[in-house]
């Protein structure tokens, strides 16, 4: 009798798997050979394909590609964060003056693209990371020893048996007394990095193309930076026009020995998008002109 | 009846340490260290319970030597001794309390000189001198009346030397030689002192 009960569920969770593989191949358009063999070792996290991948973690990655996009950019005096916000609708209660963008501790704050329901446990031990060496040290924790704590969180769902990896990729901007003003990226496999501009989410191959093309070396300010930002969202978008209550910016400055993290209002943010399209419309003349 | 003395200058911390070693009514031995190398710029004196010392102080130090190896940098004087406190707290509210009474003396590039008392009770606080063991009863009163923060390293020399003379000509306990180290920002320096006994 228990036999029985076991290969009856053993036969419905084959279907179950069916049908998530049809899914999965009218979302990637992959080969059928391909998902052939993906099918037998990405339903664990734990077991190499024969070509030496992870599935579960690569599908996480996709998870993060279709989310809002989400971009840094560090500058000489500072650093800048803009976020694309999704969830807009009206009927929407605005308590939260920030959809996107957590602050950690004191002098570090980070933004993320991928499953929110994911994000919010990540930034929670993050925030619990981040006291607990306050409560050992008494001192802040350094940048870099925060973003790395985490990865060993999201590296372990990558190993170890039966849970899916975190399908989120987290962006963090940060000072500390060692190495001042940084930009870290960090992706479900638990690998991290850091940067002087980079971008996380959906479309983000193209925002760092177009970063690397604005970014000025050593010469950034944090005006230069903002306006690189609405510049990138403005192209990378699917959008037509810019408005304020769809992006999200924010900056991390020192002032008198002191973090400071501001979230920039709606005004402040209209006024950034209104210089950029003045600038643009400018610009356009100029080639029309040329023409 | 061990003594640690500590002042802090403007670039630099002056610590001493008695160098004897005993147990019960006897002296073992009279050239005993009792400070320990936590970092380049960090001295750790330590007093107590014959046994506990070197073992927490051991255990610190080479926590200390960990944190550098995994971060590529140092921990700041203030962050070292509060995990110090942290870890003698914790101790004190387990079934084996360590009994080690310490100063400890660091300097930090950005905020510079820096000393620490604390005691077996875990009870941190940042001085400007500071002395522990019998000695404290007879030097703390002359460094209340002797110290000032712009105190030259020749003057801090000096001061301590007052205080050492008084405890070797008061105690009752003879107490002939003593470890003197300076902390500053080019690291841990041996000063030495003239014998009196």
């Amino acid at each position: 009798m228990q036999f029985q009960i076991r290969e009856h569920t053993a036969v419905s969770r084959t279907k179950h798997e069916q049908q998530q593989f049809v899914s999965v191949s009218q979302l990637n358009n992959v080969h059928c050979h391909s998902l052939n063999m993906s099918r037998r070792y990405d339903t664990r996290t734990t077991i190499f394909s024969p070509e030496g991948r992870l599935y579960q973690v690569e599908y996480a990655m996709e998870a993060v590609g279709h989310a809002g996009i989400c971009l840094g950019i560090l500058a000489n005096d500072g650093i800048v964060m803009a976020a694309e916000r999704r969830n807009t609708n009206k009927l929407l209660d605005d308590v939260f003056a920030s959809e996107k963008i957590y602050k950690l501790h004191e002098d570090f704050a980070c933004s993320v693209a991928g499953i929110t329901s994911d994000a919010n446990v990540l930034t929670n031990q993050l925030r619990l990371i981040a006291q607990r060496y306050l409560l050992q040290f008494q001192e802040p924790i350094p940048c870099e020893q925060l973003v790395s704590s985490l990865c060993d969180v999201k590296q372990y769902y990558t190993q170890f048996g039966g849970q899916r990896p975190f399908g989120v990729s987290i962006l963090y901007m940060g000072w500390d007394r060692h190495y001042g003003f940084q930009l870290y990226q960090s992706d479900p496999s638990g690998n991290y990095s850091g940067w002087k501009a980079t971008c996380i989410g959906n479309n983000s191959v193209a925002a760092v193309s177009m970063l690397k093309q604005e970014y000025k070396e050593e010469e950034m300010t944090l005006e230069d930076a903002l306006k690189i930002a609405v510049k990138v969202l403005d192209k990378t978008l699917d959008i037509t026009k810019l408005t304020p209550d769809k992006v999200e910016f924010s900056t991390l400055t020192r002032e008198n020995g002191a973090t400071k993290m501001k979230i920039l209002g709606a005004k402040e943010v209209e006024a950034l998008i209104q210089e950029h399209e003045q600038v643009k419309a400018e610009e356009a003349k100029k080639t029309a002109t040329k023409k | 009846m061990e003594c640690l003395i500590g002042i802090q200058g403007p670039d630099f911390v002056l610590v001493a340490s008695d160098s004897a070693s005993g147990r019960s009514i006897i002296r073992m031995k009279d050239d005993q260290d009792k400070m320990f190398k936590l970092s380049s710029k960090l001295l750790m004196l330590v007093t107590g319970e014959a046994g506990d010392t070197v073992q927490f102080a051991e255990y610190i130090e080479k926590n200390i030597q960990l944190y550098k190896m995994r971060n590529g940098y140092e921990l700041t004087p203030h962050a070292a001794a509060n995990f110090t406190r942290r870890n003698l707290a914790d101790s004190l509210r387990s079934s084996s309390a360590y009994q080690v009474n310490m100063l400890i003396a660091g300097f930090d590039d950005a905020s510079g000189p820096a000393l620490y008392f604390m005691d077996w009770l875990a009870s941190l606080q940042k001085v400007p001198f500071g002395a522990h063991g019998y000695g404290s009863f007879f030097s703390l009163s002359i460094m209340d009346r002797y110290y000032k923060p712009d105190l030259s390293r020749a003057e801090a020399r000096e001061l301590l030397q007052k205080c050492i003379d008084e405890v070797q000509r008061r105690f009752l306990v003879r107490l002939p030689d003593f470890f003197v180290r300076i902390v500053d920002k080019d690291g841990i320096h041996d000063v030495s002192i003239p014998n009196k006994s």
